[in-house]
């Protein structure tokens, strides 16, 4: 048995989605079938889809500070403001500010600003004396927890976690991980994404034939349908704060969900198709140090993107831990409603299930009207919300490409 | 450009450059570096390089103390332009 200084809980929520700025925002969304991917327009590849978030960015920020940062940054900022918020967390009062870390898992981070300082520069003739001071800044890879320190004074470490498609479930794990080691007393943990705002990651995804399309682009992103052909890219943020449950209990915080085991490990196999037998090992690490079965499983939200292949070896993979003895277990997918948020997805999709834990529905997957037969998993929760009962336990998937898997389970809250 | 047109255009790039400062009661003899920060002040200085084609070379950073020093060191170079 634990005691209360070795549990970590979840006692705040920061995010913005391609549909939604809060975590009650995009719960209903996700619960009333509400896509946030719209049509796109990005310099030289040119007409497209996206999922975009629309925050108000000077809630937190002041007019300077949006100029000289990241759009990565911003999210950031926004994120953890609201999360803060959420978690009734007062600074200083609660959590000296040397005491607070900040851990955001990041896809890519660079991109952006470099495709934007070589357009710049493109107007002067290419010639470097025009490139911005502000470039280092702006690329180093700490640059969004970074920002976020600078915004709220936190003295305490920061650092981002290169973790490709699966940063967001690193996030967190490195979160848990830093309260845990005792580095710090709260975590403001998640992941971040900024991915729209670069053409490349579009034109990539392109010319490997995996950019999502389709008329409606409420329809684009469509795991384990049969018409599903691509990836839709979205930009977003969730970041969650992580606390002892001791000091949780003692300032008397809303608790969402208790962290309750994790894995990630590498595929080592392909650069970017994915392995469903580490994949399997990677969920079944996480349940056994979970202290749990695959039947204490109740919701599995998928990280499956839209892909052919993809989705079919995660299907493979979950088939492998979870037989037919586990017949409470509902699987879901969020990227169907906002695409494919890159560094913050695991973050979003986990944080989009939490409520799940009081109100016992599973949001569905969208856009299935033909189910690909190789994806038919038992617990598959489609298109319309599902009234599950009661929800004890939450796995969530992230895998990313170079072959990182991560899985976080999340469970109830009981005291 | 006159010195007039100079100090306008100096106001409305620190304007850019930080949009949260009231610049409208700036005085021609007040710091100007003190109201910047150091990467503000590169921002004036690329602006300037980007605007004009004024190269402003670091051992002359000191010339632009004030909107009025600004005007003084800029005057010479703009007022063919």
């Amino acid at each position: 048995m634990k005691s209360d200084r070795e549990r970590v809980v979840i006692t705040g929520v920061g995010l913005t989605a391609p549909n939604g700025n809060s975590l009650s925002e995009f719960r209903s969304n996700l619960l009333n079938g509400v896509s946030g991917v719209v049509p796109y327009s990005v310099r030289y590849f040119g007409e497209t889809i996206a999922g975009l978030c629309n925050f108000e960015a000077t809630r937190y920020q002041k007019r300077k500070e949006l100029r000289v940062g990241t759009h990565a940054g911003s999210i950031s900022i926004y994120c953890v403001n609201e999360a803060i918020a959420d978690a009734g967390l007062q600074l200083d009062q609660d959590y000296a500010r040397n005491r607070v870390g900040v851990f955001i898992g990041i896809t890519e981070h660079g991109n952006v600003e470099t495709e934007n300082e070589i357009y710049e520069l493109s107007k002067y003739d290419y010639q470097t004396k025009y490139w911005s001071h502000y470039h280092n800044p702006r690329t180093v890879a700490n640059n969004p927890a970074g920002e976020v320190t600078l915004n709220l004074s936190l003295t305490g470490p920061h650092f981002t976690l290169g973790a490709a498609c699966a940063a967001g479930n690193l996030g967190i794990v490195t979160g848990v991980q830093q309260v845990l080691l005792g580095e710090v007393d709260v975590a403001f943990a998640g992941g971040v994404s900024e991915s729209p705002q670069t053409f490349g990651i579009f034109a990539a995804f392109a010319s490997q034939t995996a950019l999502a399309s389709h008329e409606d682009p409420a329809k684009a992103s469509r795991p384990f349908d049969m018409a599903r052909n691509g990836i839709v890219v979205s930009e977003g943020g969730a970041i969650v704060v992580l606390e002892r449950l001791d000091k949780a209990k003692a300032r008397g915080a809303k608790i969402y969900g208790e962290i309750a085991g994790w894995c990630y490990n590498s595929d080592a196999s392909d650069m970017v198709l994915p392995n469903p037998e580490r994949q399997a090992e990677c969920m079944k690490i996480a349940i056994q140090r979970a202290e749990m079965t695959p039947r204490d499983i109740d919701l599995i939200n998928t990280h499956a993107t839209g892909t052919p292949m993809g989705d079919v070896r995660e299907c493979q993979a979950i088939a492998a831990v979870f037989d037919q003895t586990c017949d409470h277990t509902f699987v879901n997918n969020t990227k169907s409603f906002i695409g494919h948020c890159m560094g913050a997805a695991g973050a979003l999709e986990l944080v989009g299930n939490l409520p799940a834990f009081d109100d016992g529905i599973v949001h569905p997957t969208i856009n299935v009207d033909e189910l690909d037969p190789r994806c038919e998993l038992p617990g598959l929760v489609l298109n319309q919300p599902r009234e599950a009962g009661k929800i004890n336990a939450i796995l969530n998937n992230s895998f990313g490409m170079m072959g990182i898997n991560c899985v976080l389970i999340v469970k109830r809250f009981e005291a | 450009m006159t010195r007039k047109e100079i100090f306008d255009a100096l106001i409305e790039i620190v304007t850019e450059i930080n949009p949260d400062e009231d610049w409208s009661t700036l005085t021609a003899d007040e710091s100007l570096r003190g109201k910047l920060e150091s990467m503000d002040f590169l921002d004036v200085v690329m602006e300037i390089r980007k605007r004009y084609g004024i190269e402003v070379p670091e051992a002359d950073y000191g010339k632009l103390g004030t909107m009025n020093s600004c005007v003084d060191y800029l005057f010479p170079k703009l007022s063919v332009k």
